[in-house]
């Protein structure tokens, strides 16, 4: 019976065998610990008192995780684990590189606020619904996206968060929260299915999947393959999911619908994954190409953040305001890929993982104002400031940090951005940098002068009591900000690291096949 | 469905598509077959009970909520790749052991683990789905 089951063949050439080291099984727990997390969750029904307790530990696992995992890539460069022991390419490979691992940890990060803030804002009916199982796939999802080493694999994930976040936009299934999930799912089928055919078409021209053997084998096949329109069709893919102009419309659409806390996990996260997506693809795999279409990348970019910006100075809307900011940030991050080389990609980075920062606080801010102010329309809302000063503080450096002021963390990466695009020569889209941040201030500036500032209706001296769950979330994200903004020096030396791994990815090859090619 | 041809049928063939469902599974291995499509021949089985018997005689047959089968599959295929851990391996490889079972050498390992839990998530979800689906169409 066993001699019918053991493989005739000798597989021992195809397989890995030096064993794993304790180090390397960091690159596959973030994504093993929430699937498992997730599964407990969904096997919990009734207990459903307990989600939160057991999400938030998961998380804050994932958090330490994502931590040690950083720290291991910083000290030893990329790691790589293969799935089932089968030799790269053939065996899907998970690399943690420092990209990904910056991402992986801030993504945890957000996530775990998150989990916290959901507290005071999942009641019993969204916790039925399953909106912690769902954090936790969803949280599998951005963290396979951010750590898998091989373009299908990362489609799959892509698929996973995408799925999770389909449950959580209709949890609660109002009407226009419907209506919201159809936009969002709508064109995120079409860029997930753009994004599957640019993969089969990638696999029939170079014959892997695995990027880093995809790095390796373009470099060979820049005279005879179709690269640049393989480059350009992950490109638009891409900037769909990340909602770059002209194909940005179902942000701003659907992400002020759900609940607070979903809209700001989906603001800090989710484009960045699609941002990570273009960065890894466009500055690791194709960096000719990404030459090639960097002048459309840096209209685009620009295009993106003056609609961006010019769509957040129309809104009303508290949410909406923040949805068309995360676009007009989406814009300043293609900027920095269109530009390159270490700054623009290493302000890109940045960029994205200030942004998941603070757009996430800044949806919390929206949540805590539509509590104190019950209304999300800044012209309703009015002395919010009278009503809670240390909430009214922790917005306004938010305000600061999305506008890129200093001390903040918007700051460092505006200053890398425009100093690499005055570097290439390119002084408009410096300037259409700059102008967008200046534009950003005013939108802040309208948002904080009407909703905070305006004498309202309230009675003078009358604080209201906001509990440790709704405000703690806030005050931590604010504290990361500032905390960056004034001692940006370790993490930038990462960033700096990280871009130049992107740029120059041998020790990303060497990490999945070590000692060359067999 | 209140014909009676069908509801003296319908427990026969649930029960022999049940089983069915297993053989698919457990052949899965090497021949054409497996957890997936296990799965939905599972399903496929409580639907046509359902469309006997009602649902509520469905859930209250299969005791566990849809949903939470799906948890334990997804929990069980997790579970099968981080056994690696334990024999030093990468996540995910396939482990065998051939214990010895009223005298037949019975071939087990992470893989047929791993197929089972899918069979559970496409169970519980597919399940779960149908089950609703019935609950609200008909009648």
């Amino acid at each position: 019976m066993a001699a019918s089951i053991a493989p005739s063949a000798d597989l021992s050439t195809a397989l890995v065998h030096a064993p794993p080291t304790a180090a390397a099984w960091l690159v596959i727990l973030p994504v093993a610990w929430c699937l498992a997390v997730g599964a407990l969750l969904v096997m919990l029904r009734r207990p459903i008192a307990l989600h939160p307790t057991i999400a938030i530990v998961g998380l804050a696992g994932l958090v330490l995780i994502d931590g040690l995992l950083l720290r291991e890539v910083a000290e030893n460069g990329p790691m790589t684990m293969v799935m089932g022991r089968w030799l790269p390419p053939f065996g899907i490979a998970f690399t943690a590189d420092l990209t990904g691992a910056l991402f992986a940890l801030a993504a945890a990060i957000v996530a775990l606020v998150a989990g916290v803030f959901s507290l005071a804002d999942i009641n019993d009916s969204g916790r039925r619904y399953g909106f912690y199982p769902l954090l936790m796939l969803l949280m599998a999802g951005v963290s396979g996206a951010f750590l898998t080493g091989d373009i299908f694999n990362l489609y799959v994930w892509f698929e996973v968060l995408l799925i999770s976040s389909f449950g959580l936009l209709v949890l609660g299934s109002e009407p226009e929260q419907i209506d919201g999930t159809v936009k969002y799912g709508f064109l995120n089928l079409v860029a997930t299915t753009l994004f599957l055919i640019a993969t089969g078409y990638l696999y029939a021209v170079l014959g892997t999947l695995n990027m880093a053997d995809i790095a390796r084998k373009a470099e060979g096949l820049r005279d005879s393959a179709p690269l640049v329109t393989l480059a350009g069709l992950f490109m638009l893919a891409f900037a769909m999911k990340a909602a770059a102009f002209p194909v940005n419309f179902w942000l701003p659409a659907s992400y002020h619908t759900p609940r607070v806390v979903v809209s700001a996990l989906f603001g800090g996260l989710l484009t960045k994954v699609g941002v990570y997506a273009l960065v890894r693809v466009m500055v690791m795999l194709f960096p000719v190409e990404r030459e090639e279409l960097s002048f459309v990348l840096a209209v685009a970019g620009a295009l993106t953040m003056i609609v961006g910006v010019l769509g957040a100075l129309a809104q009303t809307d508290f949410r909406r305001i923040l949805g068309y900011l995360i676009v007009s940030g989406i814009g300043s991050m293609l900027a920095g890929i269109a530009v390159g080389g270490p700054g623009g990609t290493g302000g890109a980075i940045f960029y994205a993982l200030h942004s998941m920062l603070v757009m996430t606080g800044l949806y919390f801010a929206s949540g805590i104002a539509l509590r104190l102010g019950a209304s999300s329309s800044i012209d309703t809302l009015a002395g919010l400031y009278r009503r809670h000063a240390g909430f009214a503080a922790l917005t306004l450096m938010l305000c600061f940090a999305v506008s890129g002021l200093p001390p903040f963390s918007g700051f460092w990466p505006k200053v890398m951005l425009v100093k690499a695009a005055l570097d290439i020569g390119a002084w408009w889209l410096a300037a259409t940098l700059l102008l967008a941040g200046f534009l950003t201030t005013i939108v802040t500036g309208r948002l904080f002068l009407l909703a905070f500032w305006r004498e309202g209706a309230h009675a003078a001296g009358e604080v209201e009591a906001l509990s440790p769950a709704t405000l703690g979330p806030l005050a931590v994200l604010t504290g990361l900000t500032l905390l960056i903004g004034l001692y940006p020096e370790p993490l930038l030396v990462m960033i700096q690291n990280a871009a130049a791994g992107l740029a120059e990815p041998s020790g990303y090859v060497d990490s999945v096949f070590p000692g060359g090619r067999p | 469905m209140k014909s009676v041809i069908f509801r003296t049928v319908a427990p026969v063939l649930t029960s022999l598509m049940a089983l069915f469902s297993i053989f698919v599974l457990l052949r899965g291995h090497n021949e054409p077959g497996g957890g997936f499509i296990g799965g939905l021949i599972a399903v496929s089985a409580l639907a046509i009970y359902g469309m006997a018997y009602g649902v509520e005689t469905v859930r209250r047959a299969i005791f566990f909520h849809p949903m939470a089968i799906a948890g334990a599959g997804l929990l069980a295929a997790t579970l099968a790749g981080l056994i690696s851990i334990f024999a030093r391996v990468p996540f995910m490889t396939g482990l065998w052991i051939y214990p010895a079972i009223l005298g037949l050498e019975v071939p087990l390992s992470t893989v047929l683990l791993f197929d089972a839990g899918v069979y559970l998530v496409v169970v519980g979800a597919i399940g779960s789905i149908a089950l609703s689906l019935e609950e609200r169409g008909g009648e």
